[in-house]
């Protein structure tokens, strides 16, 4: 029943070296035509062919959302991980054609809120950029905190700054500054929305002061995208396509199922969206569920696994795909 | 022009119907011979040339009469379209996209320029004009949602997505299935359907809602869905209830061919691109009797289906008063014989 | 006791047991016998001084009568009034949510009628539905909304009952509005004018 929406093919209009850790890419249509609108928070996933290797990742989308001559994303290095940033910083360069998904929002601003409290993180800090973007044309009122570890790596903050004064305030690590978290969370007045997105520690540190202080669940909102971990080798049969295929370290369940040319839907690859999530046939060993989406029921019941996050150790793992 | 539109009514003297070419492309929504609840949505693309399906709103020969009629049941409850403060961003997605489509699918009838925000609407069947600026509601008569909804067939509403859950909490509702708009805005999905039997258990909105919360941009999906009205009333709303209600009692064997109606929505859900909401058009299409057997695939077809219908959905769609006036008017056009699979006629 | 309903459509409200919740201020809204589910809570508080040096309590006597006001009153919180009716306390609630900032935690327990108002007055004032408290305590008449006339009928305790605006027999329907915080009344002889059943008395 999965309908997916037609893929955008782009080229890499602009490269921009933001700082040491951070590139900015820029795509636009091949065909020249307008990219679709979108909303504040959304994200792509940027399909890349890493030499042999499909490599698909998802980025938030940092431009003015109402630009509908090009997207942009914000890129952090990742020397530890699977290769996607590394990809895209070492030979992602303007003029190279690309394809990326139709924008989708797993980190929406609720419509409701009288005032929108962003907390942001380093790269955390994408999302907010095309969210404070709309909110700004639509005259929403918000506030920024945002914490970097050096003024070099605090990416876009002048410009946030310079456009938006008083409403922006920029915590460095390296001056010892941090965020009075449980401050800013007592001053807020009533229909206040709090948005967290940055490293998982940040987030986990913010849910629970603002669940400490009183503040609802549905009031509180964040995103994490979850890299695909890294992990040991495991063997899998999919019983629907009559295939046994063996999922390598630094390949995720997911590409490994796409390796082998069977169809599977996906759209967030991070574990947040529910896409892709696939019944489990017959688990012999231990699936580590890495997702957001499964609940602690379905995840020690093991009849269910989010094959774009979570791997498998053990004897055999039969998935009906 | 290609396609007069009938001056026709529906209500008081009902001189609604449906020409040749009408029931030949009426969406007769039984792909088999029983009916059961299911989810069945399929990707709502361009279809079939001719059919309701060709274009992303159809507009057909009822076009400027439903519109006359919208406009009278709005004049006498204004509640029948409201939109929560938050929903106003949603309610522009929805006019962009009804004016773009209408525009690029029905030339001759509608055109839409744009200077930047400057935006110019023309609606040539219903002699509108309008210069506006985009996002900016105070230089259209109405909101956005309403403006257009105002010149679009069908019902609208508009869902918010968070917290997992779909909220319905912007709508126009004037040709509705019996149920109220200005009861139902703010529900979550499960809210809003909770008076519908049987589909709870099989988990049928379950499903339905996990499917939407990814439906994604640029990737619409339809579905249909049925019931029956006595007269071609369009607004068989339950504030007006004890305005129609009676005409149930009165049908008889002589004019059940005339008076009976199928009634068929044809819903589709758009993911809107500045807002993140749904867009949920249900637009109503109906059929008299007489009209349904002039298709004998689908007089034999809409036989078996009523036939076998679970009286608990029959009482739902509000026609277990009538089935045996029903069944004894349609079993003489169903002689047995086999359908082919498909909603198509033979 | 909290109250236990039978099974209901979906939209039909369910009531939860009121517990003291960390917060920067308690706003604690009563009617009837809902004062009891908060000297329940406030018994089985960890810290219940603390709490009631930060709570504002609002009571209303029951649609049955029951008026339990001193009881509350007793308990010592920091601001404590008795209210004749709902209606009589609407523009104080309103205030104390305008003047609220977030971390305020709202408890209401009581008849259906005042917990759907109590949620109805948070949500207009900013605050998502889900952060209230609720609990059902005492008389389950109901508050009802004729989807005909739009008026609204308070303690509604028989089905069918005559809608109080424009006088048509209604049934009563589990379906409940947030928004309007009310249940449906539908016209129960439309379709045939003055069959109307005798009416049970099914909300006490």
């Amino acid at each position: 029943m999965s309908v997916g929406a037609p893929k955008i093919p782009v080229r890499v209009a602009e490269v921009v070296e933001v700082n040491a850790l951070i590139k900015r890419f820029r795509f636009v249509r091949r065909d020249g035509g307008p990219m679709p609108v979108f909303s504040g928070g959304a994200h792509v996933v940027v399909d890349m062919d890493d030499h042999g290797t499909r490599r698909m990742n998802p980025y938030s989308l940092m431009s003015d959302p109402a630009d509908t001559s090009g997207y942009e994303i914000s890129v952090r290095r990742d020397d530890a991980g699977r290769g996607g940033s590394l990809f895209l910083h070492r030979h992602v360069t303007p003029g190279m054609d690309l394809v990326i998904s139709s924008p989708v929002n797993l980190f929406p601003l609720d419509a409701r809120a009288r005032k929108h409290l962003m907390i942001a993180g380093g790269i955390g800090i994408t999302p907010f950029l095309s969210q404070i973007a709309a909110l700004s044309r639509l005259g929403g009122r918000f506030e920024l905190h945002y914490s970097a570890r050096t003024r070099d790596l605090a990416a876009y903050a002048d410009d946030l700054t310079a456009r938006h004064g008083d409403k922006v305030r920029l915590y460095l690590d390296d001056q010892g500054q941090a965020i009075d978290l449980n401050r800013l969370l007592q001053g807020q007045p009533l229909g206040t929305h709090l948005y967290v997105c940055g490293p998982k520690g940040m987030i986990g540190w913010v849910c629970r002061t603002a669940e400490s202080l009183g503040w609802p669940k549905s009031a509180v909102h964040s995103e994490e995208f979850l890299a695909p971990p890294v992990g040991l080798p495991f063997q899998v049969q999919l019983a629907t396509s009559g295939k046994t295929i063996t999922v390598g370290p630094a390949q995720s369940l997911l590409e490994a199922i796409e390796a082998a040319g069977v169809d599977a839907p996906y759209l967030c690859r991070g574990g947040a969206c529910g896409e892709c999530e696939t019944d489990v046939l017959g688990c012999d060993g231990q699936i580590a569920h890495n997702d957001h989406w499964l609940t602690d029921e379905q995840k020690v019941g093991n009849t269910k696994i989010m094959p774009c996050v979570s791997r498998f150790q053990g004897k055999t793992l039969i998935l009906d795909r | 022009m290609g396609l007069e539109f009938n001056d026709e009514t529906f209500r008081g003297d009902y001189t609604f119907r449906n020409s040749a070419k009408a029931i030949a492309r009426f969406p007769f929504p039984f792909a088999e011979d029983s009916y059961m609840y299911s989810v069945n949505m399929e990707p709502h693309l361009p279809g079939r040339p001719g059919s309701v399906f060709e274009h992303m709103f159809d507009v057909d020969e009822h076009y400027v009469a439903e519109m006359r009629d919208r406009a009278q049941v709005l004049a006498e409850d204004p509640l029948r379209c409201q939109s929560l403060p938050h929903m106003t961003l949603a309610g522009w997605d929805l006019l962009e996209l009804i004016m773009e489509s209408k525009a690029r699918d029905y030339p001759q009838w509608f055109s839409l320029t744009k200077d930047g925000n400057r935006w110019h609407w023309i609606n040539r069947p219903l002699q509108i004009e309008q210069s506006f600026t985009f996002l900016d509601e105070t230089t259209l008569p109405y909101g956005p949602m309403e403006y257009i909804t105002r010149q679009t067939q069908g019902d609208f509403t508009l869902q918010d997505q968070r917290d997992d859950n779909l909220w319905i909490e912007a709508g126009m509702v004037t040709t509705q299935a019996d149920w109220s708009l200005d009861f139902d805005i703010g529900m979550s999905f499960h809210e809003w359907h909770a008076p519908v039997p049987l589909a709870h258990e099989m988990r049928v909105f379950d499903r339905a809602l996990k499917f939407l919360l990814n439906l994604q941009l640029g990737a619409p999906v339809r579905r249909f869905n049925w019931t029956m009205t006595v007269d071609p009333l369009l607004d068989t709303s339950p504030e007006n209830y004890p305005k129609w209600g009676p005409s149930k009692t009165t049908m008889t064997p002589e004019t059940i061919g005339h008076r009976q109606h199928l009634r068929v929505e044809l819903q589709t859900l758009h993911r809107l691109p500045r807002s993140n909401a749904i867009v949920f058009p249900i637009r109503c299409y109906l059929i008299k009797f007489e009209e349904l057997v002039t298709v004998p695939k689908w007089a034999r077809r809409l036989h078996r289906v009523v036939r076998d219908i679970p009286d608990e959905l029959a009482t739902y769609k509000g026609f277990i008063r009538n089935k045996p006036l029903m069944l004894d008017y349609l079993s003489k056009y169903d002689d047995g014989a086999p359908t082919s699979p498909g909603i198509w006629p033979e | 006791m909290t109250t236990s309903f039978p099974p209901a459509m979906r939209s039909r409200p369910v009531y939860g047991v009121l517990t003291a919740r960390p917060g920067t201020g308690h706003l604690i809204v009563a009617d009837g016998e809902g004062a009891d589910a908060v000297t329940d809570m406030i018994a089985a508080a960890t810290d219940a001084a603390a709490m009631l040096a930060r709570s504002h309590i609002i009571y209303v006597p029951g649609p049955t009568g029951t008026d339990r006001a001193e009881t509350l009153r007793a308990l010592g919180a920091a601001q404590f009034h008795r209210s004749p009716s709902f209606a009589a306390c609407l523009p104080r609630l309103q205030k104390v949510l305008a003047d609220a900032q977030m971390g305020m935690q709202i408890y209401v327990a009581g008849t259906e009628g005042v917990i759907g108002q109590v949620q109805q007055q948070a949500m207009l004032a900013g605050l998502p539905w889900q952060a209230v408290q609720t609990e059902h305590r005492g008389s389950t008449v109901r508050r009802v909304q004729c989807v005909h006339c739009k008026g609204i009928t308070e303690a509604v305790r028989t089905d069918p009952f005559p809608c109080s605006h424009c006088g048509l027999n209604l049934f009563v329907r589990d379906h409940y509005s947030r928004r309007i915080a009310a249940f449906q009344g539908v016209n129960i002889d439309a379709e045939d004018p003055g069959q109307v059943p005798p009416p049970v008395e099914r909300f006490a």
